[in-house]
């Protein structure tokens, strides 16, 4: 069969420490059985590596961050889609979503550029300030949670938690702090990063699970591969994991697509404990850095986001391999100062 | 005692539990007392099968069987109460 020739643009190219899911997502479309993609990258750092990985990524232009608002970034990608034709963006991270989200209409009426992302309210909703009443709206247990913006709040966490509790950001970051002068060293060091709110929740003692998963935007779950992390950075990042078998969760993860009606890609953060009751402690609001892992089990979710994105009906994935690992490695490329002279100064490679 | 269902062996003792991505090694005998628990033998099947396999007696078999299935429990990877090995 031959391929459909279709330029996909892609943010997230920071396959760092912490990666961001650029480069597995590209990964993943190169690897589609449909489609024949040219991959526009889109960056906001002239070190991400992604820009530099020319068997991955065609061309690659810096975009404003999203702090300089949702015009900026119109008219920067209107210029990008002039030269390039973009026919799908697919943005990865979760500072980004909310300008891609606002302009997701205008991209397709003006642009004609499709997106598969949350509703606005989706993406709200689920935020780890709101993560509480998420829960009870959907049924699902999690953690207590509180959102602090001042020191003042930390000395009365011990009448409402039990230490030690989890500190965490507003878009990332976690620490789990013993004492309340951790707490406030966490709080420090988060909001200096992302800003305020904090988020305090409480700490459930058990094993971490992930699901990278995908909704239709209907109530239906498109495809999830559950992950247990085998090893783990010092940033809490998985550095390798593998696919598990655990039908309680994706039950979980199931019921929560058809009460939600989350469209787009979309990662679980769930605590098994030893009781075999299941937390969920985060919803991240789109696909995360090891969504190749699926790719390798037999789910290629960023390939059928794109076929859905493009109006096409995908069929829900039934089955996906269980055992199947997957280890992170780095890599140093050698990069011509030229390169890095163009995308720093010209804002294109 | 049982072992879970899902569990997986292999023939170099590689054992996998699917549902919690845990994996564990164990030695040919650790092998053989798994591959029994997986065909449902009762302790005193899987003492007969031992027994007449492996040089032992009866008092080794007892107290290594009891340790090895206990550390099963604790592992997980079984159903049941570890007591229940007769």
């Amino acid at each position: 069969m031959r391929k459909r020739q279709i330029n996909i643009a892609v943010t997230g190219l920071n396959a760092i420490d912490s990666p961001g899911p650029g480069v597995p997502v590209i990964r993943a479309l190169r690897e589609s059985k449909v489609f024949d993609v040219r991959i526009i990258g889109l960056a906001y750092e002239s070190l991400e590596p992604g820009i530099y990985m020319h068997d991955l990524v065609d061309k690659t232009y810096q975009i404003p961050l999203p702090a300089s608002g949702k015009e900026n970034l119109l008219n920067r990608l209107a210029y990008i889609n002039g030269l390039e034709n973009i026919d799908v963006i697919i943005p990865n991270f979760d500072a980004e979503l909310f300008n891609f989200i606002k302009l997701a209409d205008v991209l397709e009426q003006e642009l004609k550029i499709k997106t598969f992302l949350p509703t606005l309210e989706q993406f709200e909703a689920r935020h780890k300030v709101n993560l509480e009443a998420y829960g009870k709206k959907h049924g699902i247990k999690i953690p207590k949670s509180k959102t602090i913006t001042s020191y003042a709040e930390i000395t009365a966490l011990g009448d409402e938690f039990t230490y030690p509790v989890v500190v965490k950001g507003k878009f990332y970051d976690a620490s789990v702090a013993y004492t309340p002068e951790q707490v406030v060293n966490y709080f420090n060091k988060i909001s200096s990063k992302w800003g305020l709110p904090i988020i305090i929740q409480e700490f459930i003692q058990g094993q971490e699970v992930n699901v990278t998963a995908l909704g239709d935007g209907k109530g239906n779950m498109i495809g999830a591969v559950p992950m247990r992390k085998q090893y783990i950075t010092d940033k809490g990042k998985a550095w390798s994991g593998i696919s598990i078998d655990d039908e309680k969760m994706m039950d979980m993860a199931r019921n929560l697509f058809k009460s939600s009606q989350w469209k787009g890609g979309m990662e679980l953060e769930i605590i098994r404990t030893d009781k075999e009751e299941y937390y969920l402690i985060e919803i991240n609001p789109r696909f995360p850095a090891w969504v190749y892992l699926a790719v390798g089990c037999g789910q290629n979710h960023p390939e059928a986001l794109v076929r859905m994105a493009l109006g096409e009906e995908v069929k829900p994935f039934e089955t996906y391999d269980v055992g199947k690992m997957f280890v992170r490695y780095s890599y140093d490329m050698i990069v011509e100062l030229d390169e890095f002279m163009k995308i720093s100064t010209l804002g294109e490679l | 005692m049982k072992i879970k269902k899902n569990i997986a062996l292999s023939d170099t003792g590689f054992v996998f539990d699917p549902s919690t991505g845990n994996s564990f090694t164990t030695n040919p005998i650790g092998m053989d007392i798994i591959k029994l628990l997986k065909e449902e033998k009762n302790g005193s099947e899987i003492k007969e099968a031992i027994l007449h396999i492996y040089e032992t007696d009866d008092v080794t078999f007892e107290k290594d069987y009891y340790d090895f299935v206990n550390m099963l429990h604790k592992l997980k990877i079984t159903e049941g109460n570890a007591k229940e090995t007769n």
